[in-house]
Parts: structure tokens; C-alpha cells; sequence
């Protein structure tokens, strides 16, 4: 039985089951609505600056000099410019609480009560105090970041004012004195890589995968049960052309979903592939294969669909989080790292973000590929041999 | 050359602490169908998924037309066809597909596949929906394209497992005659599975009779009941519409007579042997004027002779051993099935 015959073969079960998915209108409908709500989903649930629009902050002013009330009117103003920050006035600490507490405000500025006198008399630096609700450590986060900014600005335009006059030097001049060192942040590319170009190739890598990966299992184990496994375990063929025949299909359905992913990630989300697109083809493809071995050990051990299906939840959830696609691995600690060196998500996730999001080529991805190829080779190997044996249970 | 398409030697199959198949030993011989009948459960299904290589024996082995199933299941497979008990059949795929998907792993080419597809969907009348998906088929029309699905690449052996369950009277007629007909007209050995008596006695050349993984009986179906009555008997059920207690005796008192029993008001059981006993008994029942409104044959039945053989009945109820055409059942009647 030649190799040619296996293709063959392979080549009709996998047609059989995508025209078996073109003609389940439900299935096809949730396979396209999969990516979407995937990229959907994490495209807005983590908050960036631009979630801090109109946030409700609350303001007290307690002071009674001439700088909070300048200060006051100068948040206003950025407030105002930026559209970040709705202000309302409130008496004090206690009562910005009650705000937060009530879900009015995301958090407060409180300007205290000796702020003017500490500067203006006392030499003291005058202390602006930030209100952040701790419930919620992200966006107070975000907030605390913007507005220590902000006070931060306020504070560099007084000096620059200040050593203007004292110094009678041009505007330009005290603003270097002031703030004589500048940070510029220059990346491998041109342009700035938001969230969803780190994170739409981890997303396409990852649907590709646990498509082929929960996919195989599902179709070979519901065959199993509805008996229809049988007429091609009766017929002459390899038993490997089954599996084949059925990971060409999912991986068909998987490059699908894994396309939609990008092609959502480009026209809603402004990402850009800097690489070749053939090359990010091949990547998915090649993070495929070395799953796809996962996919039959876990076939060969699920005796129905149902079984398969909790083994199949209990190896994704970790898979998705560990593999760096949402989080960098090197924010993790390290026994953290260990475990995600040792998924291949990993090394798909990484060597796709690589050709995405800094336009490399096949020698500076070589490691990736390598290592990509060694999992597949060593899963198959694996799970070959149980596969034949599980079938002859 | 080999007279036997099929002969197995000590075949077993172990599931854990169950014994599914218990060192079978029989041979099927090339042309004939030869029935595995018994209950659910009696190994049936296990037996015949190890002759189609679908499952190893666990101990023992077995030949199918001359090759080894486990060492050259290969060619096995080339061999045989599968009709079994769940529907090999996709449900969004059309006849025509199906067939044809099946016929690609046979490696049949294409024109020779298009002719043959075509010739079996006419066989089974089923030419006019070879466009229609088989999701939106009866369960009789899905089972006649999954019975010619096994037929795509001419097998010299056809296994059929349970293939009338849960079928509507007219399929089962039409299913039976066309396995009669195959095995006329082809020299197909056909293996089929059945816990109907009645189906093993219509079609049947040799019967199996297995229970409990074992092979309790083996012979023609007439000498299994002739195993039962022990000789020539008639067992006929008379509707006397004026049977009177006199009858009755007359009857009672017959040379031949073994038993008569009195079912209902007019309804009489008679058990007589020799080969003159029907006229007999017609002749003493016009004698005294009784008006005969029907006569029933009342063959014993493989029913009987499971019950003969093994001490105890195969169906919890067990009606009229009456030979009708109906031996369906519906789908309401359809029995558990094991899931091997």
C-alpha cells in the first residue's frame, strides 16, 4: 500500500468531512463566530489609555492659596484637552470613598488643605494626593499613571516658568534645565505595536492549533460512536489515512478561522504584517503538525466523545494562558517559564509574533521551526502506534 | 481450492471479566448463508467484528476466505463486505456521495464506481433519490443504500449484522429477498446475524445458535427442528367455527394424535406425526360436519429449538409460533444494543 494510496484516501475522508461541515449550516455559522468573538473579546477587555475616556474622577479641592486653585484649574483644562477625565467636585477624601463605593467615580485627586502654604512658605513640596480604588488594581493602574503624568507636566511648567523669570533665559532654555534628560523608545520596526499586534499572532496560532487539537479527537471518537469509524476500518486502507484524511479537514477549517482572526486583526484592529504572509501560512501550518500528535494520543485514549472532550478542556486551559499568548512568558515566574517552554504553542506563538510584528525571516525563526518539528515528529511517534492499537480494542 | 470461505478455530473474545465469543469453532462454507442466531448479548456482534477485522481475537483464530484475519487482515478486508448493526452512512452527504466516498477506499475507478453505483441503486429502487441527502431518508431506504454501500467492491463475503432491526414490515420483506437473491445470483457467502428465528429460517442454509459466546447448535434449519419434534410432526392451529366437545375428542382419539389443546372458543392446537396427519386431521373434523374457517401451520420454530436447546426462551414473550411475512418490529419494540 503505497504512500500515494494514503493520500488518497486521506485526500476523500477529509472531503467527505468538510462537505459533511459546508452542509451543517450551525457548525459552519460557529465556526466563523469563534475567531470573531475570540478576537473581539481580547481586543477589548484589557483597558489601554483609551478606555480612560470621560473617566469620572473626583476633585477636592481643600486648599486655600492661589496654587490649588491654579492647579485645580490646570487639571481642568488637560481634562478638558484630553476628553480622559470627567471632573466633579467633591469635599474630600470621604466623600470621593462614597463615590467610588457607589460606582459614581474611578477614582479621585485631593489637593490638601496646606498645599499653597507648603510651596509658597513652608519649602516644603506640595503634596497632590491620588484616590484609587483598589478593587479594581487596572484601572487604577491606568489612572494613576495618566495623572501622575499630568501633575507631573503641571509641575515642569511652573519650574520652567520660575526659572524663566529667575534666570531671564528663553523658555526653551529653563525647559532643558528643568528636565535635561528626554527618553526616546525606538523600536525594531517602524511605527508602535499596540496590544493586538502582540497579540493577534499568539491568537491565530492558538486557534489554528486547538482547532486541529479538540477537532481530531471530537470527529474520530463520534465516528467511533455512531459506528461510521467501521466502514473505513473495513475497508483495505491505512488506518493512518483516517487520521490524516481527518486532520487535512480540521486543519482546513483551523487555517480558516486562524485567516478570519487575521483578517479581523487587520481591518478592525490596524494590524500590520510585516513578514511574509506565506511564511506566517507555513508557521501555522507547521504548529499543526506538531500537535496534531497530541490530538491522536488523546483520540487513542478517550474511548467516546464525551471523555475526550474533559481531557481536551483540562490540556487547553493551561496551553492558552501559558504559552505567552495574552502574557509574556518572561513575566512569569520561572518554574511558570519552564512549563511554557515545554508547550509547542509556545514556539508557534513566538516565531509568528517574530515574522508579524518584526518582519524576520526563516534563519532568525530556524530555532522555532526546529524545535516545532522535533515535537511533531516525537507526538507522532508516540501516537502512532497507540492510535493502531486503540483501534483494535 | 477451499471449500470454506470462513473457518474458525478456537475464536474467543475477552472483554475484562466477560467472555463476548468463547472458542468458537466453525466453518462457513463458500456460497451459503449461515445464520448466528441468539439473544442479545450472546456474542453475535463480537464475532462477527473479529471475522472483519475489526477487533483481534483474544485467543484462538480464524481464516476468511484462506487468509488469517489478524496476520493478513489486509487482505481480508479486500474481501469483505460490512452491513453492520449502527448505519455506516453520513447523514449530510447524499447517496450518490456516500457510495462514491466508499467506493474511493476501494480504489475503484471511476467509470468502473459510476457503473456500479448505478446498477446497485437500481437493484434496491432506489434510483430516483441518488441526489437526496440520506438525513432526509426513512430508516428502510437508508438501510437499502448502506446494505449496497457493502456491496461497492463485490465482496466474496457479506456480513450482515442484524440487518432488518428497526425496520418497517416492507423493507424487511424487500431487504430479505434482496440477500436471497445475491446469494443466488452472485455466490455471495453471506454471514448474517439475527436474534428473529424467523429470518434465520427463511434464508438460512445452516444456522448457528449462540448464546452466551457459545455455539450450542449448528445444522440446517429443518434438522434443528426436526431436533425439536423429534420426527415427522404437524403442528397446525384449526378454527372450527361450530367445534363441538365431541370433535374435540375425535380428535383426541386419532392414531396419530400427539396433543390437542383448546385455545379460546373455536380455536383448536393439534400436534400429530406421519406423513398423513394433516389429512387426517381435516378429515375428522369435515366428518363430523365441522366448518373449518382457517388452518395454520404451526412448524416448531428456531424458536423451539433455542428454547430446546438452552432451557429457556429467547424473547420474554413468546407469541404464536405462526409463519407470517411480519417478523419486523417497529421501532418502538427495538431491542438495547450492546455497545461493542
Amino acid at each position: 500500500m503505497g504512500i500515494v494510496d494514503v493520500l488518497r484516501h486521506s485526500f476523500w475522508i477529509s472531503w467527505k468531512d468538510l462537505v459533511d461541515l459546508w452542509r451543517n449550516r450551525m457548525a459552519l455559522v460557529m465556526l466563523i463566530l469563534m475567531p470573531l468573538f475570540m478576537m473581539v473579546m481580547v481586543g477589548y477587555i484589557f483597558p489601554n489609555e483609551s478606555t480612560l475616556e470621560g473617566s469620572p474622577i473626583g476633585l477636592a479641592n481643600n486648599d486655600d492659596g492661589p496654587l490649588g486653585a491654579a492647579f485645580a484649574q490646570q487639571l481642568s483644562l488637560v481634562a478638558e484637552q484630553t476628553g480622559m477625565m470627567e471632573l466633579t467636585d467633591r469635599d474630600g477624601f470621604d466623600d470621593i470613598k462614597e463615590g467610588i463605593l457607589e460606582g459614581e467615580l474611578f477614582g479621585g485627586v485631593i489637593i490638601p488643605q496646606d498645599f499653597s502654604a507648603n510651596v509658597l512658605s513652608n519649602g516644603t513640596q506640595g503634596t497632590i494626593e491620588l484616590i484609587t480604588d483598589q478593587s479594581n488594581p487596572q484601572m487604577s493602574l491606568t489612572l494613576e499613571g495618566v495623572l501622575a503624568q499630568v501633575i507631573d507636566n503641571l509641575g515642569t511648567q511652573n519650574a520652567t516658568l520660575m526659572v524663566k523669570l529667575g534666570l531671564n533665559v528663553s523658555l526653551e532654555d529653563a525647559f532643558t534645565i528643568v528636565k535635561p534628560y528626554a527618553v526616546e523608545s525606538r523600536g525594531l520596526v517602524p511605527g508602535n505595536p499596540s496590544y493586538f499586534d502582540f497579540i493577534a499572532p499568539g491568537i491565530m496560532a492558538m486557534t489554528v492549533m486547538m482547532s486541529v487539537m479538540t477537532g481530531l479527537p471530537h470527529a474520530i471518537s463520534y465516528e467511533k460512536e455512531f459506528g461510521t469509524l467501521d466502514g473505513m476500518m473495513v475497508a483495505p486502507i491505512n488506518r493512518m489515512a483516517i487520521v490524516l484524511g481527518k486532520t487535512l479537514a480540521q486543519t482546513a477549517m483551523g487555517l480558516i478561522q486562524g485567516l478570519l482572526v487575521l483578517a479581523l486583526a487587520i481591518l478592525i484592529f490596524g494590524v500590520t504584517i510585516q513578514g511574509n504572509f506565506l511564511l506566517v501560512l507555513l508557521l501555522l501550518i507547521l504548529g499543526v503538525f506538531s500537535f496534531v500528535g497530541l490530538g491522536i494520543v488523546i483520540t487513542s485514549f478517550a474511548k467516546d466523545e464525551q471523555t475526550a472532550s474533559m481531557v481536551l478542556m483540562t490540556l487547553m486551559f493551561p496551553m492558552m494562558f501559558l504559552s505567552g499568548v495574552f502574557f509574556p512568558i518572561q513575566q512569569m515566574p520561572v518554574f511558570m517559564q519552564y512549563i511554557a517552554w515545554s508547550l509547542p504553542l509556545t514556539y508557534a506563538t513566538s516565531a509568528l509574533r517574530k515574522v508579524m510584528v518584526l518582519g524576520a525571516d526563516i534563519p532568525s525563526i530556524g530555532t522555532e521551526i526546529i524545535i516545532l518539528l522535533v515535537f511533531g515528529v516525537v507526538l507522532l511517534a508516540i501516537a502512532v502506534p497507540l492510535f493502531k492499537r486503540a483501534m483494535k480494542m | 481450492m477451499d471449500e470454506n470461505a470462513i473457518v474458525t478455530k478456537d475464536l474467543t473474545k475477552r472483554f475484562k471479566d466477560l467472555v463476548a465469543v468463547d472458542h468458537v469453532n466453525i466453518n462457513v462454507k463458500k456460497g451459503e448463508i449461515f445464520g448466528l442466531l441468539g439473544p442479545n448479548g450472546a456474542g453475535k456482534t463480537t464475532m462477527i467484528r473479529m471475522l472483519c477485522t475489526l477487533t483481534y481475537p483474544t485467543e484462538g483464530t480464524a481464516t476468511v476466505g484462506g487468509y488469517d484475519i489478524v496476520k493478513e487482515d489486509g487482505k481480508v478486508r479486500e474481501l469483505i463486505g460490512l452491513v453492520s448493526e449502527k448505519m455506516i452512512m453520513y447523514d449530510r452527504l447524499t447517496a450518490y456521495e456516500n457510495l462514491k466516498l466508499f467506493g474511493k477506499l476501494y480504489n475503484i475507478p471511476k467509470a468502473t464506481l459510476d457503473e456500479r453505483i448505478n446498477h446497485l441503486l437500481k437493484l434496491v429502487h432506489m434510483e430516483k433519490w441518488t441526489k437526496s441527502q440520506i438525513g432526509t431518508f426513512s430508516t428502510g431506504m437508508k438501510q437499502r443504500i448502506n446494505v449496497i454501500r457493502a456491496l461497492l467492491n463485490v465482496p466474496e463475503i457479506l456480513y450482515l449484522d442484524e440487518p432488518t432491526l428497526g425496520l418497517d414490515p416492507q423493507s424487511t420483506s424487500e431487504i430479505r429477498e434482496f440477500i436471497k437473491k445475491l446469494n443466488e445470483e452472485n455466490d455471495t457467502t453471506i454471514i448474517l446475524t439475527t436474534h428473529q428465528m424467523l429470518e434465520a429460517d427463511m434464508l438460512c442454509d445452516r444456522v448457528g445458535i449462540i448464546d452466551k459466546g457459545k455455539i450450542v447448535a449448528l445444522d440446517t434449519p429443518a434438522n434443528l427442528k426436526r431436533m425439536v419434534a423429534g420426527g415427522n410432526v404437524t403442528s397446525v392451529d384449526v378454527n372450527v367455527t361450530n367445534l363441538t366437545p365431541e370433535m374435540t375428542a375425535a380428535l383426541k382419539d386419532m392414531r396419530n394424535s400427539i396433543s390437542v389443546v383448546q385455545e379460546g372458543e373455536s380455536h383448536l392446537l393439534i400436534r400429530a406425526s406421519g406423513d398423513d396427519a394433516f389429512d387426517d386431521i381435516v378429515d375428522t373434523i369435515r366428518q363430523r360436519n365441522g366448518k373449518i374457517a382457517s388452518i395454520k401451520s404451526l412448524e416448531p420454530s428456531l424458536e423451539d429449538v433455542f428454547l430446546h436447546i438452552t432451557g429457556k426462551e429467547m424473547r420474554a414473550e413468546v407469541t404464536k409460533k405462526v409463519k407470517t411475512y411480519d417478523g419486523g418490529h417497529g421501532p418502538g419494540s427495538r431491542p438495547a444494543r450492546r455497545g461493542r
